[in-house]
């Protein structure tokens, strides 16, 4: 006979025990039935937030349905357990039904604690803790300006953070004087407070909250001390109390704040009933993170199998997610240890936080915690947990490998049994075994086979090391393909696509590659069409993203803009009234750009040829602005009107801008050309500038505005006009061959072996032998190019792919907007 | 010429509503079409020999906008992508492949002298 265990409640730490059973065969020694109070199949509790941002519940089960089936597990849901007779081995449900049980395991987790605040009862009060919690702030948010959290903790945060990208107004209050008191000290607070109050959440801590003001609803918050702020929702979230109300009425052993008591074999103080997760009080205390509770499961398998494994404690080590500001903490991360040594850096310019403590003896790492950047937080918790000997100057640890500090590990160098997922418990070893035997080769692979990084997810860049150094390991080339359908890099595809002459992208597909193509490969591939034959684009319009197939940027809403090339960004009165008159007329917001032209939104797909059909007619061109390909040349007034000119900048910008126009690279192509070294024209922001110097021009390559601004740097100084062309030609073709995609010239230029001064060497002294080769390559494409707009224009067929029903000539009605300072704007998301 | 592609069993009766003709779609691309004031994009998957059809709204945002989307495959799975945030929906369950994102509709279409059918 089958002996038949019960467990009670079915959340995380309930799936994982059942699946470690099944893991382990236990399934033929017994029977399992869940019973769960929630409506739902055992969920990821961590993962909550996302379904506030929109994830299905279906996808945060941890299980699904059939997996229970195939495996025999009896699953209760939507029903409480209310009552245990212990010594008939018996369990009441609220449904009435009576189930006898042989062993009886107590998962029941925890509730959100609630303060007793005067006035918590009323409407708009929430706690943040189940899948229903979350659905009715959702609803309630809605209605909301503002919104209070109380309880600034890892959840706290967490749920600020939701609530405030809905666009709520959110105030975060503590009642002890710093914010993640558990985990931080006092001076990484405040480094986290300021990033916070950055982002725009406001933050009182040190305070005491006398009530919640409102008649039926709430409407504020008051303070002890008489203030009061105003709010339309609260979030309570200030800790757990575990779920022993049942262990209590059964006559268990529980503890004075709660928790259900276990021994080291997870077994309460009655013999067959046991505990396990965020409702054990093992070791003296509640382990409020998935990490511990899991392995409690583990211990109770181990113990159900017959062997002797012990709970002693687990890991509390916890990474912040989801907040945009980088916080983690390790081990003893307060420094509470007798005598051990802290290290700490702070840097007020980056808002970077970091403190590590060392044993008295400066051998071993006991604990940290990182603020503003936490790359280092996988290799730090590895140093700790596996008790790794320090370098003599363990100050290096600080300035970590991201700045090419001092100190760094390998990841081969870890032991095999290093834990590297602490949420699923997967060593190291087991990710290499996986790479070697089963030839797993990519990240989402290793997540499926051996579950690493499917819990908080903290551990996924060092398990992506270990992919990549392992595979460096055995010979294998990590090769970035450009995804599932082609095994090859950019620059390969491009010299395939030249050498075989390729035309199509289907022919590209069915010669070298496999599947049916996706949104990575089919617009990559229409960009090295191209950029190798010139071709218009449209002709390859299925291969597109939507902003090269309309010719225009999509925008909020789903209407187009449309940005008419205005070279050097000089404009004749006459072409700056067509504008008007033709913005007026379709009714178009208009914004001036950075680049010194003029941006019209909100057409309708359907409107898009009229209006480019009125704009050829005054003399336009198209403005490629919705294509990875050349910008705009902004231009300073130069020699012509300006006092300091040296030379005619706005001329040379032009005839720049006429030639590259058109022309498709990697990423979007920005230039500049200002007229003396006051640099007008910002030019040494952009791909590439071009300033006078008394006897030429100087010209700059590889810079950017944009999230890493970069200076672009001197290629070549005091040249003519000629040569500068030359060079540019030369520059922007290697460029355009060999980038990877979406790879501004400032990233390309890092990752070029060599540097500056190699770059210098090709386009300069032609190291290479290209120099020719790539002159005409250019010279091809600046003959043959051709507006695409006007292609469209005068060519009904093209014309007619511009509506929004293949079957009906009716707008969009969709389409909404309204009005802001006179002009019309999207209705927001 | 009858050809009948990806039939889910439906719930209930499935009415057919004619559309375009099979030459409006082009090959390996999508439009939109309104049925009953309801916005669905059909897709000619000429690659795999497969017409699909969905609901136009990606609900990321609430943008009217898969038609305007690129096809492809990921392991196989007939998937298109939101030309808005690039989030993947499957042709064949309307699963969404980038689990962050509710699922949409899908619809059976065929295909009956040169006319593009789909089933509501
Ligand atoms: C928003 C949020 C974010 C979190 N983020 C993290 C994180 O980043 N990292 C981390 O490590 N941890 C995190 N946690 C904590 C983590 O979710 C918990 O540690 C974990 O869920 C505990 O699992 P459990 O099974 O013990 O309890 P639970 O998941 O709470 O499951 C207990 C279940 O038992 C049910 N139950 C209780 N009593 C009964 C009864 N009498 N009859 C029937 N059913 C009953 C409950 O309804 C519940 O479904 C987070 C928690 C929340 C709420
Ligand atoms: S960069 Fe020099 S030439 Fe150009 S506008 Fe400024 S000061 Fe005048
Ligand atoms: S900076 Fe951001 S918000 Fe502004 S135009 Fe660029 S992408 Fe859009
Ligand atoms: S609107 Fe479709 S992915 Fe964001």
């Amino acid at each position: 006979m089958k002996e038949k265990i019960i467990i009670v409640g079915n959340g995380m730490t309930a799936v994982k025990f059942c699946q470690k059973m099944v893991d382990a065969n236990l399934l033929d020694k017994f029977d399992l039935t869940v019973v769960g109070e929630e409506p739902h199949y055992g969920y990821d509790r961590v993962h909550l937030t996302s379904y506030y941002t929109g994830t299905s519940v279906k996808e945060l089960h941890l299980a699904p349905k059939e997996w229970y089936n195939e495996n025999g597990i009896e699953v209760i849901k939507n029903t409480k357990v209310i009552d245990l007779d212990k010594i008939k081995k018996t369990v009441l449900l609220d449904n009435e039904n009576v189930l006898n049980y042989d062993i009886l395991v107590l998962a029941t987790g925890s509730s959100a604690f609630v303060p007793p605040i005067e006035g918590r009862e009323k409407d708009g009060v929430f706690v943040y803790r189940t899948i229903y919690d979350l659905s009715l702030i959702k609803e309630y948010v809605k209605e909301a300006k503002k919104g209070v959290v109380i309880g600034g903790g890892l959840l706290g945060l967490e749920a600020a953070k939701a609530i405030m990208d809905d666009g709520i107004e959110s105030t975060i209050i503590e009642r002890s004087p710093w914010l993640m008191g558990r985990q931080l000290d006092k001076r990484g607070a405040s480094f986290l407070h300021k990033k916070l109050d950055a982002h725009g959440l406001n933050i009182i801590t040190d305070t005491n909250i006398a009530r919640f003001t409102g008649d039926d609803k709430v409407t504020g918050v008051e303070f002890i001390d008489g203030t009061s702020i105003d709010t339309d929702i609260v979030i309570i979230s200030s800790g757990i109390k575990a779920r022993d109300e049942l262990a209590i009425k059964a006559g268990l052993e529980v503890g004075k704040a709660g928790g259900i008591l276990v021994d080291e074999g997870m077994q309460t103080t009655y013999p067959g009933i046991y505990a396990i997760g965020e409702c054990a009080l093992a070791m003296g205390m509640i382990w409020g993170l998935v990490a511990p509770c899991y392995e409690m499961a583990e211990v109770l398998v181990e113990r159900l199998k017959g062997n002797e494994k012990s709970f002693i404690g687990s890991d509390m080590s916890t990474k912040l997610k989801l907040i945009g500001a980088d916080v983690a903490s390790f081990g003893d991360a307060l420094g509470m240890a007798e005598d051990c040594i802290p290290l700490m850096l702070e840097n007020k310019f980056t808002h970077v936080y970091k403190r590590i403590n060392i044993s008295p003896d400066g051998k071993y790492l006991l604990g940290g915690i990182l603020v503003g950047d936490a790359s280092d937080y996988n290799m730090l918790l590895q140093i700790y947990k596996n008790k790794i000997l320090l370098p003599p100057n363990p100050e290096s640890l600080l300035t970590g490998a991201s700045q090419g500090g001092g100190f760094k590990l390998s990841v081969l160098d870890l032991a095999d049994n290093a834990v590297i997922c602490s949420c699923e418990g997967v060593t190291k070893g087991k990710i290499c075994a996986a790479i070697e035997n089963d030839d797993v080769t990519s990240v989402a692979g290793l997540k499926k086979c051996t579950k690493a990084g499917t819990g908080c997810g903290g551990c996924v860049p060092m398990v992506d090391d270990i992919l990549t150094a392992t595979l460096k390991k055995q010979g294998k080339e990590v090769k970035k393909v450009i995804c599932e359908h082609f095994e090859f890099t950019r620059q390969e595809l491009y010299d395939i696509v030249k050498m075989e002459g390729i035309k199509t992208f289907s022919d590209l597909l069915h010669k070298k590659g496999h599947g049916a193509g996706c949104e990575i490969c089919k617009p990559l591939t229409a960009s090295l069409l191209a950029s190798i034959w010139n071709e218009p684009i449209v002709k390859h319009q299925q291969i597109q993203d939507t902003n090269d197939k309309f010719l225009a940027n999509i925008q909020r809403g789903g209407t187009y803009s449309i940005v008419p090339r205005i070279p050097g960004g000089e404009i004749t009165p006459e072409k700056l009234e067509a504008i008007g008159r033709i913005g007026k007329k379709y009714d178009l917001y208009c914004k001036i750009t950075g680049g010194q032209r003029i941006d019209l939104f909100g057409a309708r797909v359907d409107q898009l040829p009229v209006i480019w059909e009125e704009l050829i007619n005054e003399g336009f061109e198209s403005g490629h602005a919705y294509g990875k390909s050349l910008r705009t040349v902004k231009s300073c007034v130069g020699s012509t009107w300006c006092r300091f000119g040296l030379h005619d900048s706005v001329s040379f910008a032009i005839e720049i801008e006429n030639r590259y126009k058109g022309l498709r690279s990697p990423h979007k192509l920005k230039g500049g050309v200002s007229g003396c070294v006051r640099e007008c024209a910002e030019a040494r922001g952009k791909d590439f500038g071009i300033i006078a110097s008394e006897k030429g021009w100087n010209l700059f390559v590889c810079g950017n505005g944009g999230a890493n601004p970069a200076h672009a740097q001197l290629l070549a100084s005091d040249i003519t006009a000629e040569t500068c062309i030359q060079y540019l030609d030369r520059f922007l073709m290697y460029y355009i061959k060999t980038a990877s995609p979406l790879t501004r010239t400032s990233k390309w230029l890092d990752g070029l072996e060599g540097g500056m001064d190699y770059l210098k060497e090709v386009v300069i002294n032609d190291s290479l032998g290209m120099a020719e080769q790539f002159e005409k390559d250019m010279q091809l494409l600046v003959d043959t190019y051709k507006c695409e707009w006007k292609e469209v224009v005068e060519n009904s067929e093209l014309r007619n792919k511009f509506k929004a029903f293949a079957n009906s000539d009716e707008p969009d009605s969709n389409i909404k907007f309204v009005s802001m300072r006179n002009q019309k704007m999207p209705t927001p998301w | 010429m009858t050809s009948t592609t990806n039939i889910i069993t439906p719930a209930k009766a499935i009415i057919w509503h004619k559309t375009v003709k099979t030459i409006d779609i082009p090959q390996n691309g999508g439009v939109a079409v309104l049925i009953d004031g309801q916005q669905i994009a059909i897709f000619n998957f000429t690659e795999k020999g497969e017409w699909y059809a969905c609901q136009n709204l990606c609900p990321h945002k609430m943008e009217m906008a898969l038609s305007r989307g690129l096809i492809g495959d990921a392991n196989g799975e007939p998937k298109v992508a939101c030309p808005f945030h690039k989030k993947s929906f499957s042709l064949e369950t309307g699963e969404c492949l980038n689990d962050s994102c509710n699922n949409i509709n899908v619809f059976p279409v065929k295909i009956e002298d040169d006319f593009v059918f789909v089933g509501l």
